[in-house]
């Protein structure tokens, strides 16, 4: 035990669950506002896996992390313009294309990785960590929370901004009616194809930047399929937050912390094996539905009421 | 004061056309009644002007120019303002959140300016409702007074309104009236969209009647005033059927009162004498947090008698029909049926006692639309001889029964393998009822058997429910159209928050015990 | 009587099959051309040793088997509204117990009663293992969009932990079960390389198709599917519905992943996830959820991958390119169905 407390072992900890933790925020925090206005974005991975990509060729390219951030916003927000016109325009049915957007992203970046880059294998240089000022140097916390990519503080104060956004502006109110009754939110002479579009491309700019954020800051690589079914954690988040950023938050750093464990232990020393920690999450997951399920606290559709697309 | 008017406006749905060369004008402080049955249009010009939909031909001018509403905030822009049939509130919400809904997107709401454009207005209209109560807390009148208050939200030029007594007590429907006459004497112009004649007296100071999308004509202020009830009802009649004297209506109806909905009622023979088929006593249902809970429900029927259920929407009615159907558990008291127990039993066990359910969702809940005629008159059969043998579907069968049902009940499919979805509400509801009303049936509940349809088929509807009470089936018809209710109905019990309030014999004072059982007073 | 009109026929209804596949092989096609390869060689390349060479052939048939069985299970799914995505834990979990289970039998019974043991044994498991989900559905309507992804992270974990820490062959260097000996697997069919798995799936397929179209429970999980709230207005035992609909999908992934183990593998690697779970929601949708439709497209993207194995080594087109076909049929089926859809709302007009 005595192992566990010990400086390299919680800076790994630490440092691990926020460069594994933010991707999941990021998918999280923009599944949240498409499922607040109705609509289930199946196909996040694979905004996730076109942003990561987008987001490596831009940074290799050009040599500039914060245009790689750029271009995987884009890139994901890209994907999610083509699930705009089928699913919110035309209102094809939204798991089906999700699911086609996750697989042709899947194949689609591994084929171009393939052709450009997989004679060279090219990597990155480490990404700029931007060290808080006094924060920084509070032992163990200093390293491990307060010395990443400034991206890393962007995403949780994005977790700030969206609740003051849900709870204080018109937006928000919108994003509800868009939700909870189209019909009202129609009458009251507003757009609600555009309100769920926007909310889409959203979701798609967040979850490309998740994804550039863990092929450049993360890997400095682009692997295929590196995402990992994180995109698919970004809507279980996101369907048990319960509309509130906070909860996203929260459980990005839950699924974090586990999933850096395994390397966390192993500086320490421990060789527990990384099967059995990476089951951690999910069983924490499935433990508080069925312990909470009884009580309600999950509405019957999770908070999926126009998975249609129908107005 | 505004000027509004239709000019030869035209619009064609797939199949039928709407709306068919209109022409209306409506004018500031002035009631303008659309009196007509279901289908004649009346609910499409309405979408027309709150931007629902836009004319194929023809044009809408106000003030004077022409104008485009291609959206319902076009039609707000315009000074438009409308209160449809279904409330259009978002649950989750608070009264003046939906009424704050449509600012701009960036910007913080300003609550404040909202609750003083809400006190100007609940105070303007005598509408007393705490704007940060949740719309779901609100009873459905109140959600009406929201809707009203929406409508009138930017500027209070013009307001349309599609069957708004529907849902409302006759207290209610008085307090509409006064806010009505408000609104009047400020210069708004009200349009008011019914099909109830009477209502269009009472309220209307022009009465314009629509018939199978083509305006049959017109009551001037004058005429309306100077003529008699009779001699207007007469008038109405006329353009809402013809004078031909072979048409079908009047020789099926030929008195005023059939077509104003209120036919004599004819007492049944019953043998009160026997003991009753359905015995129901201190009844209480589950529910859920905000659902008005049945409680203490108690009342006995007899064969060949129907008994009405009447009381606003909302007030337990529709868990009645489910716990009698065994869709909802008994929580609390007993139901028999012929003498037997039936409380513990669910929806196989009661079918099989004999007792039916006409539900009021046609296709939300009563159908699958996208099955087939055949399939869904056996929908609540599936497994059962001799359609299924041990488990196996004989589709000849199936097919065949159903084309025989298909002729026997008139109704008007293409085939027995159409999808249902696809036939009209009267059709779709002759398939229910021919389900729900066969051979076999004891005791059938009907939850709002006429809503939606138009006069011929709300006909049929009542005659089946006649013929059914002959052969002895036990009906309890549940309806929120009290004239309907005093046709048909041997007594008529009343809901009231989840109680049944008092059941009322079907004689000459029923009307008036019932409207106040309606409000809640204990006795009649 | 109203005229049928040519859009509502047989030729129409292929037409509305074959439209999509073009336009995605079309599409597809200028993708490659983006790149610096010619198409129609890959097409052509994936046509011959997909289904014209022998060994292609046979190949692309074994491939079919447990796609086959997965396309079952997740017809029965789909068809009573439940969003089955679990596939992968299901899969592999059972995978790993007919593994284990196989070889401590076949030296004791007979072949044919090992087999059948192993392959009831996976069923079993693939429906244990979705009973959580299940009963959360059927009892407090639970997500299962949510709960069938979740277990799915957790039985891939879960069989990956048994095999490194509990089952495996220590003859090996990889991690991986006892292996099956190659007489003691599925029996070939007629002298070919293919087991008898295919016929297996094959039958299973028609069966479960059958059970649909033609049996009251067919008839009760179609209604289920198509309008909860019909369901229980009928009378249907829906929460029963829903355990019995998602414990035979699970089931039949079972199923497939034991087929499959007994049939091809003999064993299982540690890490080795086909992720077959995925992979055949999109044919099951283009199939329109029919089960001899079923069979027609498992064929063709067999025989796609097959032949794309050996594109990827002869003319460096890599597999990816048959996810980016897949995808983009889905989405012209989804596109051509709305379509036609749309024509027809304007024509009755």
């Amino acid at each position: 035990m005595n192992a566990l407390l010990t400086e390299p072992f919680l800076v790994s900890l630490l440092y691990g669950a926020v460069t594994a933790g933010v991707p999941l925020l990021l998918a999280g925090l923009g599944e949240q506002m498409s499922e607040k206005a109705g609509v289930l974005n199946v196909g996040i991975e694979g905004m996730m896996l076109f942003g990561a990509y987008a987001g490596f060729v831009a940074a290799w390219y050009t040599g500039s992390f914060w245009l790689g951030f750029l271009a995987g916003g884009l890139g994901g927000a890209a994907v999610a313009f083509i699930v705009l016109l089928l699913c919110i325009r035309r209102g094809l049915n939204q798991i089906v294309i999700g699911i086609a957007v996750t697989m042709g992203c899947q194949g689609l970046t591994a084929l171009l990785h393939f052709v450009e880059f997989s004679r060279t294998y090219p990597r990155l240089t480490a990404a700029p960590v931007f060290a808080l000022p006094y924060l920084s140097r509070i032992p163990i916390l200093g390293k491990g929370l307060f010395s990443h990519s400034p991206i890393v503080y962007l995403s949780v104060l994005l977790a700030a901004a969206l609740t003051w956004l849900y709870r204080a502006t018109y937006f928000g109110l919108s994003l509800e009616a868009a939700g909870n009754k189209p019909a009202a939110l129609d009458a009251a002479g507003v757009d609600v194809i555009r309100t769920r579009s926007v909310s889409v491309l959203f979701t798609g700019f967040l979850a490309g930047l998740g994804g550039a954020y863990m092929a450049v800051v993360g890997a400095g690589l682009f692997v295929p399929f590196m995402t990992g079914g994180a995109g698919f954690i970004g809507i279980v988040l996101a369907m048990l937050a319960r509309g509130r950023p906070v909860w996203v938050l929260l459980g990005a750093a839950l699924f974090g912390v586990s999933l850096a464990m395994t390397t966390a232990l192993q500086v320490a020393g421990l060789n527990v094996p990384t099967d059995v920690v990476q089951m951690l999450p999910f069983a924490a997951v499935m433990a508080v539905l069925v312990i909470f399920a009884r009580h309600s606290m999950l509405p019957p559709a999770l908070g999926l009421p126009y998975v249609r697309g129908e107005r | 004061m505004v000027d509004a008017s239709l000019r030869k406006v035209t619009k064609r749905f797939p199949g039928i056309v709407a709306l068919d060369d209109v022409s209306l004008d409506f004018r500031g402080g002035e009631i303008h009644v659309l009196l007509g049955e279901n289908g004649a249009g009346k609910s499409t010009l309405m979408g027309l002007l709150a931007g629902m939909q836009q004319p194929d031909a023809g044009e809408i001018v106000i003030d004077g120019k022409p104008v485009h509403i291609d959206s319902p905030r076009r039609s707000m822009d315009l000074g438009i303002g409308a209160v449809f049939q279904q409330l259009l509130l978002v649950p989750s919400l608070s009264v003046i959140e939906n009424l704050m809904l449509g600012g701009p997107w960036w910007q913080p709401v300003k609550r404040a300016a909202a609750l003083r454009r809400f006190g100007e207005l609940a105070t303007a209209l005598a509408i007393r409702i705490d704007p940060d109560a949740l719309v779901t807390a609100l009873s459905l009148g109140e959600q009406q007074q929201v809707e009203i208050l929406r409508a009138l939200w930017r500027e209070e030029k013009m307001l349309l309104l599609d069957e708004p007594t529907s849902m409302l007590t006759p207290q209610g429907v008085a307090d509409l009236g006064r806010m009505l006459r408000r609104l009047k004497e400020k210069g708004v112009a009200l349009i008011l969209i019914t099909h109830k004649l009477l209502e269009a007296y009472e309220f209307g100071d022009r009465i314009s009647v629509l018939r199978q999308g083509r305006l049959a004509g017109e009551i001037d202020p004058e005429r309306m005033r100077s003529s008699s009830e009779g001699e207007r009802t007469a008038e109405v009649l006329r353009l809402m059927f013809g004078t031909e004297a072979n048409d079908e209506r009047t020789r099926h109806a030929p008195d005023l009162a059939a077509l104003t909905g209120r036919m004599a009622h004819h007492a049944r023979p019953i043998d009160r004498g026997k003991p009753p088929v359905l015995s129901v006593s201190a009844l209480a249902t589950e529910h859920r947090v905000g659902e008005t809970a049945l409680h203490e429900v108690s009342f006995d029927l007899w064969s060949g008698e129907v008994l009405g259920i009447a009381g606003v929407d909302g007030n337990g009615q529709k868990h009645l029909a489910e716990v009698l159907a065994g869709q909802r558990a008994v929580t609390e008291g007993r139901i028999s049926l012929a003498g037997r127990d039936v409380t513990r039993g669910r929806v196989p066990e009661r079918r099989r006692a004999g007792i039916r359910y006409v539900t009021d969702e046609r296709l939300g809940e009563g159908t699958v639309g996208t099955f087939s005629v055949a399939i869904n008159l056996l929908l609540k059969e599936i497994g059962a001889p001799p359609y299924w043998r041990r488990g196996i579907t004989d589709w000849s069968l199936i097919h065949s029964s159903a084309r025989d049902k298909i002729r026997e009940h008139d109704i008007r499919t293409p085939s027995e393998r159409t999808p249902v979805g696809k036939l009209s509400g009267g059709n779709i509801q002759k398939v229910l009822l021919a389900r729900e009303l066969g051979a076999d049936a004891c005791v059938a509940v009907l939850n709002k058997p006429t809503y939606g349809l138009d006069l011929q088929n709300q006909r049929l509807a009542l005659e089946r429910i006649d013929a059914a009470a002959e052969r002895g089936v036990a009906l309890i018809v549940i309806s929120t159209d009290l004239d309907e209710l005093l046709e048909i109905s041997d007594r008529i019990g009343v809901m009231f928050q989840g109680h049944l309030a008092g059941i009322v014999d079907n004689a000459a004072d029923a009307e008036r015990k019932i409207g106040s059982l309606m409000t809640g007073a204990k006795s009649a | 009587m109203r005229k049928t009109r040519i859009e509502d026929g047989p030729a129409a209804a292929v037409l509305r099959v074959l439209l999509p596949v073009a336009l995605a092989l079309v599409v597809g096609g200028v993708l490659l051309l983006a790149l610096g390869k010619n198409p129609l060689d890959y097409y052509a390349f994936v046509l011959e040793r997909g289904i014209l060479r022998r060994g292609g052939l046979q190949e692309t048939l074994t491939r079919m088997a447990p796609l086959l069985l997965i396309a079952a299970g997740l017809i029965v799914a789909f068809r009573a509204g439940i969003w089955n995505l679990g596939g992968d834990g299901q899969f592999l979990l059972a995978a790993v117990t007919a593994a284990a289970l196989a070889p401590a039998l076949a030296g004791v019974l007979p072949r044919g009663a090992t087999l059948v043991l192993c392959m009831a044994a996976g069923a079993l498991v693939g429906a244990i293992w979705s009973l959580a989900p299940a009963m959360l559905k059927a009892r407090y309507g639970v997500n299962e969009i949510v709960t069938t992804l979740m277990m799915s992270f957790l039985g891939v974990s879960l069989s990956n932990v048994f095999i490194k820490l509990v089952l495996f062959d220590p003859a090996t260097t990889v991690p991986q079960t006892r292996s099956l000996p190659v007489d003691e697997r599925l029996p070939r069919l007629f002298g070919s390389t293919v087991h008898s798995g295919l016929l297996i799936a094959v039958v299973v397929l028609v069966l479960i198709h059958l059970m649909m179209t033609r049996t009251a429970f067919g008839l009760k999980l179609q209604v289920l599917g198509a309008n909860r709230a019909a369901a229980v207005h009928a009378g249907e035992r829906v929460e029963r519905l829903i355990v019995l609909a998602f414990v035979l999908s699970a089931g039949l992934i079972g199923l497939a992943a034991a087929v499959e183990v007994l049939g091809v593998w003999g064993t299982v690697r540690a890490d080795w996830n086909p992720a077959y779970g995925l992979l055949v929601v999109p044919l099951v949708f283009l199939a329109r959820l029919n089960g001899y439709a079923v069979i027609g497209f498992t064929f063709f993207f067999s025989a796609l991958m097959v032949g794309g194995e050996s594109a990827a080594h002869r003319i460096g087109i890599p597999q990816y390119y048959v996810l980016v076909l897949v995808s983009l049929l889905l989405i012209f089926l989804a596109l051509v169905e709305y379509l036609d859809q749309s024509r027809r709302k304007r024509l009755a007009v």
